[in-house]
């Protein structure tokens, strides 16, 4: 069984992507195939440069692939669209703009009237608990504020996935820990399906149904674990044997993924 | 500067003091140079200076040149503010444009605007064109490779986040690429001015009957010094307003910048 029993939301099907460089074509992506269903959450993990930031904006629609495709509801995606949120590890505010105006950006795009939007707005901020700073710039926020804010905005466009690109790696480890479980929160209230790229295993047993461990370059998928720890999970989970057996397989076969980068 | 412990007297003084302190010394050196047999014949002294600016300000004919210098300076600049946006960026977006324009801009950069003048007088006589023209090309060139560097540094990550929140090519050229540009075309807009500024003598010498630069020429014909400090001092004085204005434009419209300072 995969993950849950709704309906396939997202098909990777044998995508391949080629860079051609300098030194000739490189290989990033070599046949993924992968099927994601409706409100599951699935990490990603990999050594860096297996290609999994690759895949995301594949699926984002930001990148072609060199073959194969990606089908969200059975569409075929050909470039980026508001049924595919992204949230980035650099934020990615828009520094000139407040709080609430860089969570109106993608309604407003959508075409909603200005009350509307600013009314959808401010509910994604509560949900991010930032009320207060609705009318800050994004330089007065700190990097998990700045974070959270990012998430309320990829949430505000309603989007039926929600792809993120190691969106705690850049956060110091006491905001990640409480920013997933905020997430964990707010997914178990608002259920979307979920794509969540970490180099961090922890992170993706605490927070996934299933791991997809990547090989090294070129990128394929080398394992996929469940993982079926009851919800709500919480910071005791990360001491139960379960999770420490888990952490202890996924990690080793990153590890030696590592390794062959390294030879 | 001044962060660290030693926050002595200097540091006290609010900047207005230090704008007086700095306009009193300069008067101050001024008449000391004047007064000296060499400084004398360069510099004529402060009062001969005053006694000139307020003639000429009560027969109306600083103004006469003034008003018009500021029209050439301002319509010149202007055009290319206007046109340097969409060029720079081109520039930045399209490889084509950009390796076919690079080039022009980079040759015609480094020629002074004094070699160039007697082709725009062949070309567009010697009426109002013809000066608007020079300080056009100058700001134009200082404008455009300015503004191309901020097209270059628009963070990716947010034309990426743009995207997927669903911006058309349109959306992110009005809604990502110029807000996020704005610090360096006001920059660019400052070092536009200030090269309008400095071509302005250069532009009235295609053959003008009024204008501060051409006032400055026809007084050292006259060998009057009181007149050519005169028509300087009003030229710098434009340019100190200039400055201010972007700079009031900037805290307005760039304030929400990261800055080292805070």
């Amino acid at each position: 069984m995969a993950g849950n029993n709704l309906p396939v939301k997202v098909k990777i099907d044998n995508v391949v992507k080629k860079y051609s460089g300098r030194n000739g074509e490189m290989v990033a992506l070599n046949g993924v195939s992968l099927d994601i269903h409706e409100n599951e959450f699935v990490c990603v993990v990999g050594p860096s440069g297996c290609g999994k930031s690759t895949l995301l904006n594949i699926i984002a629609g930001l990148h072609e692939p060199t073959s194969g495709q990606v089908l969200v509801d059975g569409q075929a995606v050909s470039g980026p669209g508001p049924d595919r949120g992204v949230v980035f590890q650099q934020y990615a505010l828009f520094p000139w703009l407040t709080v609430q105006k860089n969570v109106e950006f993608g309604l407003k795009l959508q075409g909603m009237a200005q009350d509307k939007a600013e009314q959808e707005a401010k509910k994604y901020i509560k949900m991010v608990d930032l009320e207060q700073f609705a009318q800050s710039y994004p330089k007065e926020l700190s990097g998990g504020m700045k974070q959270r804010v990012a998430i309320a905005r990829a949430y505000a466009i309603n989007p039926k996935v929600l792809l993120m690109d190691e969106p705690f790696g850049a956060l110091d480890a006491q905001t990640r820990t409480q920013l997933q479980t905020e997430l964990l929160n707010t997914w178990e209230k608002e259920q979307k399906t979920c794509f969540f790229i970490t180099h961090d295993v922890e992170e993706a047993i605490i927070l996934a149904q299933r791991v997809i461990i990547m090989s090294a370059r070129p990128g394929r998928i080398k394992e996929v674990v469940e993982i079926s720890i009851p919800y709500p999970r919480t910071q005791e989970t990360k001491m139960t044997k379960e999770f420490l057996d888990l952490k202890n397989h996924i990690w080793s076969q990153v590890y030696q993924e590592y390794l062959a980068i390294r030879k | 500067m001044n962060t660290g412990k030693n926050k002595g007297f200097f540091s006290k003084i609010p900047n207005a003091v230090w704008m007086v302190i700095s306009v009193v010394t300069a008067f101050v050196l001024w008449t000391v140079i004047a007064s000296t047999e060499a400084g004398g014949v360069v510099f004529a002294e402060p009062w001969e200076v005053g006694q000139q600016f307020v003639k000429a300000l009560s027969n109306g004919s600083l103004w006469q040149h003034t008003s018009i210098s500021l029209f050439r300076v301002l319509a010149g600049f202007g055009i290319g503010f206007v046109i340097s946006i969409p060029v720079a960026f081109l520039m930045g977006w399209y490889a084509p444009f950009r390796n076919l324009v690079s080039p022009w801009i980079q040759f015609v950069r480094n020629i002074p605007p004094l070699a160039y003048i007697p082709l725009i007088i062949v070309g567009a006589g010697v009426g109002e064109q013809a000066k608007v023209i020079v300080i056009f090309i100058a700001s134009f060139l200082v404008l455009v490779v300015t503004i191309y560097q901020g097209v270059l540094s628009v963070d990716v990550t947010l034309i990426k986040a743009a995207k997927v929140l669903g911006a058309s090519d349109r959306d992110l050229f009005f809604k990502v690429v110029i807000p996020a540009s704005t610090p360096y075309i006001l920059t660019g807009a400052r070092l536009g001015l200030s090269a309008s500024l400095t071509t302005l003598v250069a532009a009235e010498l295609t053959g003008a009957s009024r204008g501060l630069g051409m006032m400055i020429q026809k007084a050292s014909g006259y060998y009057d010094m009181s007149t050519v400090l005169m028509g300087i001092l009003v030229i710098g004085v434009i340019g100190i307003l200039f400055e201010k204005i972007v700079r009031f434009l900037e805290r307005r419209l760039t304030g929400w910048q990261e800055t080292i300072s805070q």
